[in-house]
């Protein structure tokens, strides 16, 4: 059984080779990168559609959230998406809301850690 | 071969020597000066001269990959840098074995082009997303995906560069 990483520890600032890149295709790089999982949620919101589109049926997306950030339930909730075919505008909206969701989930853990 | 400052300057033998090495560096100093109508002597004392100025670089082999089974696939990847970091990271990319050739260039922004071979466009990817696009400096990436090579050839002494290599007789 794997123990889940906490909350802190996938809403860090990661290195540069942990970042997320975001491509177009295969070797076209956008410039555009996501150095934590704030800023991969912030960029899902402006990235283009066909980037967003290339990662997650390749899978880019559940691959990093659960290598990179150590969140296997969260990289479910991707694969779980990809699974529903869904493209475009709609990706962008469901995406956005399974990230914001996490997120917030996530900082809500970490405020109540604080608390107690 | 005659040598002035930084520069030599070949005469013909040289470079009809340089030619038959281009096409088969195997060959004998006997049978080169028997093509040549020289003596392998002679074709001996230019070959070590050439290579002791580095103007023979090295001796390769061209490998047929397909012959062992690997089709490697070939792109030329662009990466549009900021100007500051463009040199450490053109010589970060000539340090990867994956990178053939790497040149800077400049048309309307500072670009770097590299060659790139990589076993399929997985490993291509995956070369460019975690070697390239982390490097400092790194605004954006264009690839090129070969899809058929019509000419590939080292650089053989050529017409446009007659008149250079008058002005070098004459030295």
């Amino acid at each position: 059984m794997s123990v889940s990483p906490s909350p802190s520890k996938i809403l860090r600032n990661l290195l540069r080779n942990e970042a997320f890149y975001f491509f177009t295709s295969i070797g076209n790089y956008t410039g555009q990168h996501a150095g934590s999982l704030r800023e991969f949620m912030q960029k899902i919101g402006e990235i283009d559609i066909k980037s967003l589109e290339f990662h997650l049926y390749r899978q880019d997306f559940e691959k990093w959230i659960a290598q990179t950030l150590g969140d296997a339930r969260f990289a479910a909730e991707i694969k779980n998406l990809r699974s529903r075919k869904v493209a475009g505008n709609l990706l962008r909206e469901q995406l956005s809301n399974v990230v914001s969701r996490r997120y917030q989930e996530l900082r809500g853990k970490m405020s109540f850690k604080i608390i107690t | 071969m005659k040598i002035k400052g930084r520069s030599a300057a070949l005469d013909d033998l040289d470079w009809r020597i340089l030619e038959l090495l281009q096409e088969n560096a195997k060959q004998t100093y006997t049978k080169i000066g028997h093509l040549l109508g020289v003596a392998h002597s002679t074709v001996y004392d230019r070959i070590k001269r050439m290579e002791e100025y580095s103007i023979i670089k090295k001796y390769g082999t061209v490998i047929d990959l397909e012959k062992v089974g690997i089709k490697p696939i070939t792109a030329f990847v662009t990466v549009y840098t900021d100007p500051k970091e463009s040199e450490k990271i053109a010589e970060k990319l000539a340090e990867f074995n994956e990178v053939l050739e790497a040149f800077t260039s400049f048309s309307e922004e500072l670009v770097i082009i590299a060659k790139v071979v990589a076993g399929d466009q997985g490993q291509l990817h995956s070369f460019i997303a975690q070697s390239i696009a982390p490097l400092p400096g790194v605004l954006r990436i264009r690839t090129s995906i070969v899809t058929r090579k019509y000419k590939e050839e080292a650089f053989r002494n050529g017409l446009n560069y007659d008149s250079q290599r008058k002005r070098g007789r004459r030295v």
